[in-house]
Parts: structure tokens; C-alpha cells; sequence
């Protein structure tokens, strides 16, 4: 069974719902991604979605876009993160990493090469934001026959006949993407978030993850009544910003958004 | 080629010339591209949609642009006679408002109260602007911080008929930026907005609809060709950014199989010194802004920073249909460095009277060449694809002279 997999049985079995933390590989070097992935798992993250960086990064708002400008400028390529993830592993056999990015990157090491890197490494999870599953054809292939899930995203503009799609194309988890927007924009409805989470569950019987929108402790446990994961990005980003000239104090205040946010959305 | 290939038969139903092509955007907007194709196919072939764009482009547009026998400039060279397809004449100074009249017509009948745009020379930025002035429609257009500062008079030309130009200071600042922050634009606000692409670029449909519409170029220069001089060209060149124009004089003549094309991408400061705009040329396949063409980019697959002269072909991707031509061997791709763009701007000015746009000089720049290899009797039309005021602050500055 995947890694994924499993992790979402054992929260159902608990009745927890996954937080799933997502920071961009080498954001501000590959060395401190290492120490905040080891926090994040501290402060009770479950799923990781750990990002790919690319010079245009089309569906992220200024904060992610930042963070992948601060990442290339400190040489980090997809190569270096595989490796970081392997390397991961070593003290990690539990939590799930999903990279998460633009197809790019990947289309320039070739699909089989990447999927292969993945296996070897240890990936769980691929999350493609501009590979939509129409485009999979020949692609797909390549990740099934590792176990290696493909993880797509659900839109507020999907459609119930593509939602047949593309629960049919994911694996892993689906990503709900609460708002149309870019990532780290307004703040979401909740009472839409049930209601469209509600739809898609007639299509799938897949773990539904939320992101987009979730800022703090409260957001987070809001959306936690309502779906099967939370992903919050821009919120640990930005303190990774705010820390850029101390590194040494990223790993701790990341993890202390995550305590919160675990603390909130596991209150009876 | 040895089997006669159906041309009008690509993209396919999912939007690939070959490899290329496709949807490649985030879920938000795939229902919004899915309608957008759907609203396309079912007006392209209505009598009653061809005949209003027919009637824009005769009454607003000022089509059909005539086709020039530029005799002192083709006597000058020496070899074949060099004919301008005249773009410049257009209304609004450029190719690109063939396109814009068509994807407002589309705006109009799906409702849309907004149109965004992204522009580099800031060509299809003015074109964008004048057709939303006319139907009453919002308009807001992303341009790099960088084409900004030098296509000052596009940028003011935009403020006056009603547009806000949001100055991009992202990445490299310029085209490329420009279309990554009206993606963005269009993932917020898909719901009221219509995203008019300027070139053949982008998600399916785009590259086939902004084709279709820019073929009016080619058609009308196939039939005034052969009423001026009896019988087809024997050769085309445009030059290439997305590459719009050059796919608009094109399309319609590629089943004539003794009609070659050039195609002229932009060399900068020379292909070999890496700093140019020419991905066929020198660049390799990905996937960016939506589809899968040839690209600038890092062994990594990052997308490296452009250079050229003409802010309208500095971008790192071209239209997929391009890079599917390029393989199979249909059309020829060349690249035209600054220094070479700019003498046959001052050329063409001094010989025929016409002043050219920087991109459109890259065309000239390589026809001058081309012709000189071709017999006098031989016929090559060069698309002029823009006329060269907004470039006339750029030029002056390497002459020394500020106004």
C-alpha cells in the first residue's frame, strides 16, 4: 500500500484529519529545507508536499513566486531534491512527500528519469499544477507502474463530468483548490468549501485535501470539519521570508505555525 | 514532402500539432478554455460571425491591406522583386488588430464586461485597447517594467483610449513576465474576464483561433500575388516572436508546395553569443504558458532570460504550430541579430519610404539576403507586419538623441 495511502487510513481510524505543509525545496537553501522538514513532522504535519521551484511560476502568488526565486538563486535544481528527499528517508519512513510543481522541470529530465528518481528517493506523491489529466497520455504510465501517486487538482470552476476524470486519473488524494485565484489570496469561504467537498465526494472516494486560503489556526481547523487534509503554503512561506537574514530561526518558526494549526484542528 | 499533408486539419481535437500544443494550465481555467473552444467551434463556420468580422476588418481595420512592389529596394539588391504585405497600414499600426477584432467578437458573445491582455512592443496592447474602447469593454494590459521604459508612446497611446497598463516587475520584466501575471489576472477573475492572447501562443484554443484569424493576411496576399504577377510567390518571410504574423501570411499557402517560408526569429547580439529570442534556433522542446513548443531554458528547464531589440520578440517560447513546422521541414527558421535589424529599419525607411517596425526589420533584414540569392524574375513577399513610430524613441537614443 502507498505511503499516502496508509497515512490517510490511520487518521481516519483516529479520527484526525492531515495537515499537509507545503515549503519550496531550497527556499532558502537545500540545507535548512532538510531542518524545517524534520520540524514540520515534529509539529505534526502528515502529508509533506515539498515544492519543485520554476522561473515562471504561473498559478502562485507574489509570496510563492519569491520563494522560487530565492530557491534558484541558491542553485537548488530538481536533481538536489530528490536528493534531499533520499536523504530524508534515511531518518523518515513514515511521512509521505509529495513534490509539487510545473512540468517543465521535469519534462527537461524526462518522465521516466523523473519517475524513476522519485522511486529511488523515496517520493510518494507528484503534484504537477500545469499537467491537467488529459495531457497524462504516455506520461502516467511511468508513475503507476512505481506506485508513485499522481496527485490533481479540483477547481471551484470544475465540473461534476471532469471531477469523474479526474478522480479516475489521481491517486493518493485530490487537491480542492478553494478559490479561483493564485496561491496566498483572499481568504476562503468555508461554508463553499463544504458544500463543494460535498459534490466531489460523489465522485470519488478519495482523501480530499483543501488549500488555497489558510492562514491561521482557525482557518485551518474550519476547514479540517469539513475535508480530509488541510495544505497551507503561503503562511509557512512567509515566515521563511520574514527569516531570510537568520536562517537558523526558520526550521522553529514554521513548526510553531504548524503546532498551532495541529493543536486547533485536533480540539474536540 | 512526399504525401500531401491536410494543414487545416491541426491542431487536432485536443488541441497538438504533433508533440506540441496542447492544454497545458491549472484546473481553474480549464473550464474556461473548454468554453472558449466550444464557442469557437460553433461560430467559426457561422455565416453570420464571418460576416460582422468581415465587415470590422473592410470598415475599421481598413482591409484588405494593400500588397507593395517595393521596385527600388528589389533593384538596390539585385536579385528577386521584393513585395511588402502592407500590415502597417492597418488601423492601429499593426497585424495584431486582426486578432483583437476577432477575440472581441468572441468576448461579446460570451458576455465578458472585462479583456485582458499582455503585450511586449505594446502592438497588441494598443490593438487590445482600441477594440475594448469600441465595444465599451474594461481593459487592462500587463506589460514587463521593461517594455514599459521603451515603448513609452505604445504605453500612452494604451492610457488614452481607456486602458490601465499594470507595469509587470517580476522575472526578467519583460513579455513572458507580462503573460504570467495576466494568467494570473485570469485565474481571479475568470468569471467576468476574456483573456485576448496576442499571438499563436498559450493554451488550446488559442494558437488556432488567433491563426485563424490572422490568416486573412495570408489569403489576401496569395490572391494579390497572383493578380499582379500571374502565378504564386516563391517564397515568404515574417518574422517570429510568438509568431502570429508570420503564421497569418503562412497558413494559407502551405499546400502550395513550391511556396517556401522563412520564418525570422530574433539573434540579439548573435545565437552563438547566447544572448537572443530565437527558440527554434537554439532552443529545445517544453512546456510553458499553457503549451508545448520549443523553448529557452536552463539544462534544468528553467526558463532563461531573452534578449533582442524589439520588445515584441523578446520571449523564450514560440507558437506550437511553429515548432511542429520547424520539424517536419515546412518552413525554414532563421535568426536576424540586432545590429542587422536595425540597418534594414534605416534601409527600407531611406529606400521605399516606409518605416518599419524593429520586429518587422528582422523580416527585412533576412528578405534582403534572401533576395539577393533568387533571380530577378522570382517573387518574395515580406510581411510588413508593423509600422516603426513607437520605435522611433529607441532608434533616436543610439543616435544620441533625446527628445
Amino acid at each position: 500500500m502507498s505511503r499516502i495511502k496508509s497515512c490517510f487510513e490511520r487518521l481516519a481510524q483516529d479520527n484526525r484529519k492531515a495537515l499537509i505543509p507545503y515549503v519550496t525545496a531550497g527556499d532558502p537553501s537545500l540545507e535548512v529545507t532538510a531542518a524545517i522538514l524534520d520540524a514540520m513532522v515534529d509539529a505534526g504535519a502528515d502529508v509533506i508536499e515539498l515544492g519543485v521551484p520554476f522561473s515562471d511560476p504561473m498559478a502562485d502568488g507574489p509570496v510563492i513566486q519569491q520563494a522560487c526565486e530565492r530557491s534558484l538563486a541558491s542553485g537548488t535544481t530538481l536533481k538536489k531534491i530528490l536528493a534531499l528527499v533520499a536523504d530524508f528517508r534515511t531518518r523518515n519512513s513514515d511521512t509521505p512527500i509529495v513534490l509539487m510543481g510545473y512540468l517543465n522541470p521535469v519534462e527537461a529530465m524526462g518522465y521516466e528519469a523523473f519517475a524513476e528518481g522519485c522511486s529511488q528517493s523515496g517520493v510518494d506523491g507528484v503534484l504537477l499544477v500545469d499537467m491537467p489529466p488529459e495531457e497524462t497520455d504516455g506520461i502516467k504510465e511511468y508513475f503507476t507502474s512505481r506506485d508513485i501517486d499522481l496527485v490533481f487538482l479540483i477547481a471551484p470552476t470544475t465540473t461534476e463530468a471532469r471531477m469523474d476524470a479526474i478522480a479516475e486519473a489521481g491517486s493518493g488524494y485530490l487537491y480542492y483548490v478553494s478559490l479561483k485565484g493564485v496561491t496566498g489570496s483572499a481568504s476562503l469561504n468555508v461554508d463553499e468549501v463544504a458544500s463543494r467537498v460535498e459534490t466531489i465526494r460523489n465522485h470519488t472516494g478519495l482523501p480530499i485535501g483543501v488549500g488555497f486560503g489558510i492562514k491561521d489556526a482557525e482557518s485551518a481547523r474550519a476547514v479540517s470539519c469539513v475535508a480530509d487534509g488541510v495544505v497551507v503554503g503561503s503562511a509557512l512561506v512567509n515566515r521563511i521570508a520574514e527569516n531570510a537574514d537568520a536562517p537558523g530561526r526558520i526550521p522553529e518558526t514554521v513548526a510553531e505555525v504548524l503546532r498551532d494549526m495541529r493543536a486547533a484542528m485536533d480540539r474536540d | 514532402m512526399s504525401e500531401q499533408l491536410d494543414f487545416s486539419a491541426f491542431p487536432d481535437a485536443r488541441g497538438h500539432f504533433g508533440i506540441y500544443g496542447g492544454r497545458f494550465v491549472s484546473e481553474t481555467l480549464m473550464a474556461a478554455l473548454d468554453d472558449l473552444e466550444k464557442l469557437y467551434m460553433r461560430l467559426k463556420d457561422d455565416p453570420e460571425f464571418r460576416a460582422d468580422f468581415d465587415n470590422d476588418l473592410a470598415h475599421y481595420v481598413g482591409r484588405p491591406s494593400p500588397l507593395y512592389h517595393a521596385e527600388r529596394w528589389s533593384q538596390k539588391l539585385g536579385g528577386a522583386q521584393i513585395f511588402f504585405k502592407r500590415e502597417d497600414l492597418n488601423h492601429t499600426g499593426a497585424h495584431k488588430v486582426n486578432n483583437t477584432i476577432g477575440q472581441a467578437l468572441l468576448a461579446k458573445h460570451i458576455g465578458k464586461r472585462r479583456v485582458i491582455a499582455e503585450t511586449g512592443a505594446g502592438q497588441h496592447g494598443v490593438a487590445t485597447a482600441t477594440v475594448a474602447a469600441r465595444l465599451g469593454l474594461e481593459c487592462q494590459v500587463y506589460m514587463g517594467a521593461e517594455d514599459v521604459e521603451r515603448q513609452k508612446l505604445n504605453v500612452y497611446r494604451m492610457k488614452l483610449l481607456g486602458a490601465e497598463v499594470i507595469p509587470v516587475t517580476s522575472g526578467s520584466r519583460t513579455l513572458k513576465d507580462a503573460m504570467n501575471e495576466a494568467m494570473r489576472d485570469w485565474v481571479t477573475n475568470v468569471d467576468d474576464t476574456f483573456y485576448i492572447i496576442g499571438t499563436v501562443a498559450g493554451p488550446h484554443p488559442y494558437p488556432l483561433l488567433v491563426r485563424d484569424f490572422q490568416s486573412v493576411i495570408g489569403r489576401e496576399a496569395r490572391q494579390q500575388c497572383i493578380d499582379m504577377t500571374g502565378r504564386l510567390p516563391d517564397a515568404l518571410v515574417a518574422c517570429v516572436g510568438g509568431g502570429s504574423n508570420a503564421i497569418g501570411l503562412f497558413h494559407p499557402m502551405l499546400d502550395d508546395e513550391g511556396v517556401s517560408m522563412y520564418g525570422v526569429e530574433a539573434g540579439g547580439d548573435g545565437v552563438e553569443t547566447g544572448r537572443h529570442s530565437a527558440p527554434l534556433n537554439a532552443g529545445r522542446p517544453g512546456v510553458l504558458h499553457g503549451n508545448r513548443t520549443y523553448l529557452m531554458e536552463s539544462d534544468d528547464g528553467q526558463i532563461i532570460e531573452t534578449h533582442s531589440v524589439s520588445a515584441g520578440l523578446d520571449y523564450p517560447g514560440v507558437g506550437p504550430e511553429h515548432s511542429w513546422l520547424k520539424d517536419m521541414g515546412r518552413v525554414n527558421y532563421v535568426a536576424v541579430n540586432d545590429d542587422q535589424a536595425l540597418a534594414a529599419f534605416r534601409e527600407v525607411t531611406k529606400v521605399e519610404g516606409i518605416m518599419p517596425a524593429l520586429e518587422t526589420a528582422h523580416a527585412l533584414a533576412y528578405a534582403a539576403t534572401l533576395a539577393q540569392e533568387m533571380p530577378r524574375d522570382k517573387t518574395l513577399i515580406v510581411n510588413m507586419s508593423g509600422r516603426g513610430d513607437k520605435d522611433i524613441l529607441t532608434v533616436a537614443a543610439m543616435d544620441g538623441i533625446k527628445f
